[in-house]
C-alpha cells in the first residue's frame, strides 16, 4: 500500500502530512507513558528513557517481520503489515511510532513510498491500522472473558478489520486528492475487496503470533496486561507490583479511549457496509474485485499490498460511478458524524478527568 | 562487523554530492520532489528536464547508471498499475497500437509513472550518497523530534541484527525439514514471529539497561554537530531551484 509520489495531489498530501505529524506528536507523548513505567518504578523522574531503545527494537522487528513471507497457496505468499501486531504487542502509541519510523526509513532509504506521500502513508498504514485495531482489540477485550484465548481472538478480529479500514481511509484520501480519474466506486470496491482477503491472512498470523508471545512472555503483550498480573510476579515481585498499580491511572483515560474506540470502529464498520451496499451492483462487483484480488495475489505477491495492484478491476460503466460516489460520501459523512459525536462526548467528559490526564488528552 | 556499518544502500565515494551536509541534501530532495509533484502533467518536456537534472546530479556523484536503474526496480508494482490505467479509466477512447485505450487513462498513467519514477530516483541518489548515520543527523538538524531520530537510529542499528536472527531461525527451521507450503504452516511461522518479537524486545531491554548504566537519561548527547555554510546551502539548493524554474515554465507554457 506504499503510495508513490504524484499519486495524491500536493495539497491533500500536505494535509495528510499534518495529520500524520500530529499523530506522531501525540504518540511520542503516549509512548513515554506506555514504555516509561512498565518495569521501572522510578520511571517518574525521567519518563521516556525506555522509549527509544524499546520502540527502536520493535521497529526493527516490524521491519524484519514484514520480510517474513507467508505462503498462501501454491507458489504465492504474502507478508504482514504489522500495524495490528505492533499495537497489540507494545501498545497503540508505540505502535504508531514504530510503523511511522519504519515507513519513514523505507521512504528515505529504499525509496519505497514517495517522500511527499509520506504523510499519506503514515496516516493510512501507521495511524489507521494501529488505532482501528487497538480500539477494536480493547473493545473486544472488555466484552470477552479475560482469558488468553479471548485475547488471541480479539487480536484476530482487530487485525482482520484494520486492513480493510486502512484501505477505506486510503480510498477516502484518494477520492479527495487522487490525481487519476479511476472511478471512485471501483477503487473502493477493489481496495476493500482485496484488503479483506489480505486482512484474513494478516488476522490469522497476528492472532497466532500474539498467542505465541502470550504463551511465553504474557507480560510483554501490552494488550494482555490486565489478565496476567499473577504471572508478572514470576520475574520480580516488588518491581512488577508498582506498574500494576500505576496502570490504574490510565483507566479514566481508557474509558474515554474505549468510547472513542467503539465510536470509530462502529463508524468504520458501518461505513464499510454502507458503502458496500451503495456501490453494490446486481452483477456482484465485489465478487469480481475479490476474484481479481486473488489473481493479484497469485501474480505478484511482492506487490500485493500496493494500491496499484489493487485497482485491477476492469469492468467500468458510468452508471456505477454515481453509486460508488454515494458510497464514499456515505463513508465520509459517517466518519464526520461519528467523530463529531466522539468530540462532544469527550468534551463533556474532560472536566471530570484528573488534571494530569486532561493535559495528555488535549494534546 | 568488520566491514563497518556502511549499509549496502550507501555507495562510498568522494564527490561534491557526497560531501554536502545531509540536511541540505534532504531539504533539496524534498524540495525537488515537491516541485515535481506539483508540475502539471501536460508539460511533458518539463519531466524530461527534471530527469536530465537528476542525471546530472547522479553523474556528479559518480553513481553508475546501472546501479541507479537497478534500484529503480522497486517501482515495478507502480508500473504495473500504470499500465492497467489506460484500460480502466473511462473517457474518450483512442487507438494505440491497434488497442482501444482511454485518453485520461493514458495521462493518468503518465502522471504516476513520471512523478513516481523521478521521486524514487531522487531518493535513491540521496540514499546512495549519504551515510545512514548522517542521514539521521540531518533529520535531527531539520527539527525532527529527537525521540523519533533515536527510535530510527535504533531501528537502523539493530535492523540487521534482527533480520539476522530471523534468517538464523529460518535456517534452523529448514534444517529440521520444515518447508512452508501453504496455510497449514502459518502456525509455525507465526510462532517464529512471536519468538522474534520476544528476542527483539528482550534485546531492547538489555540495550536499555546497558545504556542506563552508562548514564543515559533519555536523550543522546550530540557530539558531531553538522553545520552547513551558506555556500553549501546554495550548492544544494541548485537542484530544487532549477527544478522550480522548470516547474514554473511548465505552469506558464
Amino acid at each position: 500500500m506504499h503510495v508513490p509520489d504524484g499519486f495524491i495531489n500536493a495539497p491533500v498530501s500536505a494535509a495528510a502530512g499534518v495529520v500524520a505529524a500530529g499523530a506522531v506528536a501525540v504518540s511520542l507523548r503516549g509512548a513515554r507513558r506506555e514504555q516509561g513505567g512498565t518495569s521501572r518504578s522510578s520511571g517518574g523522574e525521567n519518563g521516556g528513557e525506555r522509549t527509544a531503545p524499546l520502540a527502536g527494537l520493535v521497529a526493527a522487528f516490524i521491519f524484519a517481520v514484514q520480510m517474513l513471507n507467508f505462503p498462501v497457496a501454491a507458489g504465492t505468499s504474502g507478508h504482514l503489515l504489522g500495524g495490528a501486531l505492533a499495537a497489540i504487542l507494545v501498545g497503540p502509541y508505540t505502535g504508531v511510532l514504530c510503523i511511522s519510523v519504519v515507513l519513514l526509513m523505507q521512504g528515505i532509504l529504499f525509496a519505497d513510498g514517495g517522500l511527499t506521500a509520506l504523510g499519506v502513508n503514515i496516516t493510512v498504514m501507521g495511524v489507521t491500522t494501529t488505532v482501528v485495531s487497538y480500539a477494536l482489540f480493547r473493545g473486544l477485550a472488555t466484552v470477552l472473558p479475560r482469558t488468553r484465548r479471548s485475547t488471541t481472538a480479539a487480536a484476530f478480529v482487530a487485525a482482520l478489520i484494520s486492513v480493510p479500514a486502512a484501505a477505506g481511509v486510503f480510498t477516502l484520501i484518494y477520492w479527495i486528492g487522487g490525481t487519476t480519474d479511476v472511478p471512485i466506486g471501483k477503487v473502493l470496491t477493489a481496495m476493500i475487496g482485496v484488503h479483506v482477503l489480505i486482512g484474513i491472512g494478516e488476522a490469522v498470523i497476528t492472532g497466532l503470533t500474539v498467542g505465541a508471545v502470550i504463551a511465553v512472555r504474557p507480560d510483554l503483550v501490552h494488550g494482555a496486561r490486565g489478565l496476567t498480573s499473577p504471572l508478572k510476579l514470576r520475574i520480580d515481585g516488588e518491581l512488577v507490583d508498582a506498574p500494576a498499580r500505576q496502570s490504574v491511572a490510565p483507566v479514566a483515560a481508557r474509558s474515554t479511549r474505549g468510547l472513542w474506540a467503539t465510536g470509530l470502529v462502529t463508524t468504520l464498520v458501518l461505513a464499510g457496509f454502507v458503502s458496500f451496499y451503495a456501490s453494490a451492483n446486481p452483477d456482484g462487483l465485489e465478487k469480481v474485485a475479490a476474484d481479481k484480488g486473488i489473481d493479484k495475489r497469485v501474480e505478484e505477491h511482492a506487490a500485493k499490498d500496493s494500491p496499484l495492484a489493487d485497482y485491477g478491476v476492469k469492468e467500468i460503466s458510468d452508471a456505477r460511478l454515481s453509486g460508488g460516489l454515494a458510497g464514499v460520501i456515505g463513508v465520509g459523512a459517517t466518519i464526520v458524524v461519528g467523530s463529531g459525536v466522539f468530540w462532544t462526548v469527550r468534551r463533556r467528559r474532560t472536566p471530570d478527568a484528573p488534571a494530569g490526564i486532561r493535559t495528555e488528552e488535549t494534546v | 562487523m568488520g566491514a563497518g556499518h556502511a549499509h549496502k544502500l550507501y555507495r562510498h565515494g568522494h564527490s561534491p554530492v557526497h560531501d554536502l551536509p545531509p540536511h541540505c541534501k534532504l531539504a533539496a530532495v524534498f524540495g525537488f520532489v515537491l516541485v515535481v509533484v506539483s508540475t502539471p502533467r501536460e508539460a511533458v518536456w518539463a519531466f524530461a528536464l527534471y530527469a536530465a537534472l537528476l542525471a546530472g546530479v547522479a553523474a556528479l556523484a559518480r553513481i553508475p547508471a546501472g546501479f541507479l536503474l537497478k534500484r529503480l526496480l522497486i517501482e515495478v508494482p507502480f508500473v504495473a498499475f500504470a499500465v492497467l490505467m489506460p484500460f480502466v479509466v473511462p473517457g474518450e477512447q483512442t487507438e494505440l497500437l491497434g488497442v482501444s485505450v482511454s485518453v485520461p487513462g493514458l495521462w493518468g498513467a503518465w502522471n504516476v509513472l513520471a512523478k513516481g519514477t523521478l521521486g524514487v530516483a531522487a531518493s535513491v541518489i540521496l540514499a546512495s550518497t549519504t551515510e545512514l548515520r548522517s542521514l539521521l543527523l540531518g533529520l535531527q538538524r531539520l527539527r525532527m523530534p529527537p525521540m523519533l531520530v533515536q527510535i530510527a537510529s535504533f531501528m537502523i542499528r539493530y535492523g540487521d541484527v534482527i533480520t539476522g536472527e530471523m534468517r538464523r531461525m529460518s535456517i534452523a527451521r529448514r534444517s529440521r525439514g520444515f518447508e512452508a507450503h501453504g496455510v497449514r504452516q502459518w502456525g509455525v511461522l507465526a510462532k517464529s514471529a512471536g519468538a522474534l518479537f520476544i528476542r527483539s524486545y528482550e534485546r531492547g531491554e538489555r540495550v536499555h539497561l546497558a545504556m542506563v548504566s552508562r548514564g543515559y537519561t533519555g536523550s543522546m548527547p550530540v557530539i558531531d554537530e553538522v553545520t552547513a555554510s551558506g555556500a553549501q546551502w546554495a550548492y544544494a539548493s541548485a537542484l530544487p531551484v532549477l527544478a522550480l524554474a522548470v516547474g514554473l515554465l511548465g505552469w506558464a507554457l
